[in-house]
């Protein structure tokens, strides 16, 4: 007997979960004021957010969770026993209006479990994406998750829809890749990430004639990559993460704690998914896009390759750079003052737009809105000198949470 | 003489901006206005109808900071304004600094509002509402904590351009009728009725949620329980926290399951297309497929994809550079980016056509250390340049050029295994490690690097005048 449409839904949504990504920012400016329906562009909205303290902004449906390929780690494996479903093009096309006419969503996150060929799947895809920005002259946002191996020209044609494209990387380390996911090739995925940035900044560019070149993923690429299911360190995620940002200018890296997944593989082990190293390490990406920090930088402040899990990463570096402080709130330059812990890019930004009225104190820091139990050792003010704290082998302490307490049994 | 000054629901922005202006060109300070009715009614009159001669400008933060702050539901928002446009007019710049009591507070409510209007714009949940016309239509009831439906409708009504709506709040109601967006005193919660699509938002919302990995605060920062009565999708939050540690156990004692049946047989065909042939290439083309999957050294794991060598497989001359760039790296092939387009102009001068050539690299992975944005040129060690000689074999050994051009010391290296300096050998024709001529030149990059004009210029007539002796080559060699 053929599944109700919401017996479909949940079996794949369900299927989708274990993407982290769901923003739905950036990209074109675009309204429905001359036709069709739906807006996007700015900043994303998340409309709602589920126990797991995600966002959903996004419809993140998996076309089909049929697979031919045989990822370990992954829910949707051809190996597993779990319920298999698939929607129609229509289905799809159908359930993001429906939803977005009521303003649950922001658009459509598609990806999908791969059917007979990649070049298959993703043309299936592609036309869902077409559909929707042709037939209902959907303005909503769309993002298509990127079949490994599909052939350039569908990726071509999903960036001319998309307004954002993606493919995971998967695994820090090609080694861990090409031992889970067999039928995934790290070289292809790579080049196809390549692709997408020749294509985008081909994009932008204007033509010889004067005339803008065809559009092509407007919000740029991302990936993923699944966090603590292979050996890889922090350091290494992080040189990986790198590496991946300045070859494929990516808007952003999504770490994801290895969880559980019902009818898992014994190739993994069911741990409790590491949440507060995924935390880590997303606090570690952002100190690399915003602050300046290089990875290698950041490998200052880790232990064994590991970021320190009791602190944040830039106090963590801090810490071991204490030559650096304390800093003079009133002289010291943008990039240092990015440096200091409990100081974020606003805070930074108010400090100099402040200290041009007037010299800053210490209240007004606290005003500003920096965080002071954390910054204090590392600066000075008018009215405030950190003094030995700076340099006191006790300050570390101050700022790990107290050691647990052993409980009686 | 103090002035009194009522404000209207609607448009308070235009309404207020034009008081303030009013009173500010008349010099009234402060302390000398009461906004909407303030505690003494008593001897107040309303402002001057002609503007006065003061003249006042204020930057643009300003404008930004009180078209949000207006709409604040604190009653002393009007006044802090007009404190704030009070010492701004009087040269005081400080007035909106975030270090200031005054500027801060602003700052806070202006945040305030702006993140009340987007919770607006992602809470507002529409239900679909019975119509005899040919547009659908749409209710919502909403609770935003200040006046925040006037400057936030506009955005619905953009996004929702097709459809007729209705946003009901306490203070105010906003209408789409046809296109046209009227707003309306507000009400009491309307009874919408049910819609069909809530109970598949249900599913998605139960469905999209992993029970193994709980995360409440972040849920309750970025979804205020405030906003949740009118949201319907919060009432299956609690069963599902219930479930969730449940579910977690049952997943772990289940442990690995067996594979599905049929699996193998599926992965065995899929593999077998996917498998590389083990016996030797016998042509470009196989070699070419062989080397896309190249795992000789580990540069294959940075850089994206092995660069093959472009041009006539029955070529004459073979250019060999060093290693492809980042342009290069990113599309593919080989010499596409600026070393390679100064090489192609060089060609060209030299009137070598590069369709007659096969260009190819020593190592045909990209090596390089990442620097912020940018990834920097590495030079290839020697063990690289070794474990890639097996692809620059296959090359010569099909391609059989009569002369190799080695470009740059990492080429000279490949082809030769001797590693001297260039400087003595440039220009020179040594026997490659396959038996035929390799002439030694600069490669094309050097001359980028290089910054003296006189020396550049010099290094380019020598890569020129060393093409063309290995076109005189080939000549020589067909005329014999």
């Amino acid at each position: 007997m053929k599944r109700t449409l919401k017996e479909r839904l949940a079996i794949l949504s369900d299927a989708a979960k274990y993407d982290a990504s769901c923003a739905s920012s950036g990209g074109e400016k675009r309204n429905s004021t001359n036709g069709g329906i739906g807006s996007s562009g700015g900043s994303g909205i998340c409309h709602a957010y589920t126990p797991d303290g995600r966002c959903i902004s996004l419809l993140k449906i998996l076309m089909t969770n049929f697979c031919i390929f045989d990822c370990a780690y992954c829910i949707n494996r051809v190996s597993s026993n779990v319920e298999r479903a698939r929607f129609s093009v229509e289905e799809v096309v159908t359930l993001t209006l429906e939803f977005y006419r009521r303003n649950y969503i922001e658009g459509l996150f598609l990806s999908s479990g791969i059917i007979r060929s990649p070049d298959q799947t993703m043309a299936d895809m592609v036309r869902i994406a077409r559909t929707l920005r042709q037939q209902h002259q959907f303005k909503g946002y769309i993002h298509l998750k990127t079949i490994p191996d599909a052939s350039p020209e569908l990726i071509k044609e999903a960036g001319l829809w998309a307004d954002r494209l993606s493919i995971n990387v998967e695994l820090p380390q090609d080694a861990s890749l090409r031992q889970l996911a067999p039928e995934k090739r790290p070289e292809t995925i790579r080049a196809a990430m390549a692709q997408v940035r020749v294509e985008s900044e081909g994009a932008k560019e204007k033509t010889y004639t004067g005339r803008r070149s065809q559009r092509f993923a407007p919000a740029g690429q991302s990936t993923q990559m699944i966090i603590g299911a292979d050996g890889a360190d922090d350091v290494s995620i992080l040189n990986t993460a790198t590496r991946l940002y300045s070859g494929y200018k990516l808007k952003r890296v999504y770490y994801s704690a290895f969880s559980p997944i019902p009818d898992a593989s014994s190739a993994l082990p069911l741990i409790k998914p590491p949440l507060v190293r995924e935390h880590r390490l997303y606090q570690a990406d952002w100190l690399m896009r915003y602050y300046g920090f290089s990875s290698e930088e950041i490998a200052v402040g880790t232990r064994k390759g590991h970021l320190d899990l009791d602190l944040d990463p830039k106090l963590a570096w801090a810490l071991k750079q204490r030559a650096v402080f304390p800093l003079d709130i009133n002289v010291a330059p943008r990039e240092l003052l990015l440096r200091v812990p409990g100081f974020g890019v606003r805070t930074v930004d108010r400090i100099i737009e402040s200290r041009r009225h007037a010299l800053l104190r210490f209240g007004d820091l606290i005003r500003i809105g920096a965080s002071m139990k954390k910054a204090r050792p590392f600066i000075t003010t008018p009215d405030w000198t950190p003094g030995q704290l700076t340099d006191s082998p006790g300050l570390r302490a101050r700022f790990t949470p107290p050691p647990e307490q052993l409980t009686l049994l | 003489m103090t002035y009194s000054v009522t404000l209207p629901q609607l448009g308070v922005w235009q309404a207020w901006r034009n008081a303030a202006r009013l009173a500010i060109s008349h010099g009234i300070p402060p302390h000398k206005i009461t906004w909407n009715g303030g505690d003494d009614l008593f001897g107040d009159q309303s402002l001057p109808s002609e503007p006065g001669v003061e003249a006042v400008h204020v930057p643009p933060e300003f404008i930004r900071i009180a078209s949000s702050v207006v709409w604040h539901s604190a009653p002393e928002r009007f006044s802090f304004l007009y404190e704030a446009l009070w010492r701004l007019a009087k040269g005081e710049r400080a007035a909106l600094s975030q270090a200031d009591p005054l500027g801060r507070r602003l700052g806070v409510m202006a945040k305030s509002v702006g993140r009340d209007i987007h919770k607006m714009h992602a809470f507002v949940r529409f239900r679909e509402l019975p119509t005899e016309g040919e547009r659908r239509s749409f209710g919502a009831w909403f609770e935003p904590e200040h006046n925040t439906l006037e400057p936030g409708a506009d955005f619905f009504a953009k996004r929702f351009a097709d459809m007729d709506w209705l946003i009901a709040t306490p203070g105010l109601t906003a209408r789409f009728h046809g296109g046209r967006l009227t707003f309306e005193p507000g009400s009491s919660k309307p009874d919408l009725p049910d819609d069909a699509s809530e109970a598949l938002w249900a599913t998605y919302f139960a469905n999209i949620f992993n029970p193994a990995r709980i995360k409440l605060d972040a849920m309750r920062s970025e979804m205020p329980q405030k906003y949740w009565k009118n949201l319907p999708e919060t009432r299956l939050i609690p069963s599902m926290l219930a479930d969730a540690e449940e579910r977690v156990q049952r997943m772990r004692e289940a442990g690995a399951s067996e594979p599905r049946r049929g699996a193998a047989a599926v992965s065995t065909r899929y593999r077998e297309k996917l498998a590389l042939p083990d016996e030797m290439p016998s042509n470009l083309e196989e070699a070419e497929r062989l080397a896309r999957h190249c795992q000789r050294c580990g540069l294959c794991e940075a850089a994206t994809q092995t660069v093959w060598g472009k041009g006539n497989p029955n070529a004459r001359i073979m250019i060999v550079g060093e290693q492809p760039g980042d342009r290069e790296d990113l599309a593919g092939r080989p010499f596409v980016g600026p070393a390679g387009q100064l090489l192609h102009g060089i060609m060209a001068d030299a009137g070598l056509d590069p369709s007659t050539v096969w260009l190819t690299n020593a190592v045909k992975h990209f090596k390089f250390t990442p620097r912020g944005r940018k990834r920097i040129h590495q030079n290839p060690n020697r063990g690289e340049i070794e474990r890639c000689r097996w692809w620059l074999g296959l090359e010569l050994g099909m391609v059989k050029p009569t002369i190799t051009m080695a470009l740059g010391a990492s080429a000279a290296f490949a082809l030769t295994s001797n590693g001297g300096p260039l400087s003595r050998r440039r220009g020179t024709i040594e026997t490659g490690l396959h038996g035929g001529p390799v002439l030694i030149s600069w490669h094309p990059s050097f001359i980028l690097r290089e910054q003296q004009k006189a020396r550049q210029a010099q290094i380019r007539l020598e890569l020129a005048a060393d093409i063309a002796a290995a076109m005189q080559a080939v000549t020589r060699v067909a005329a014999a």
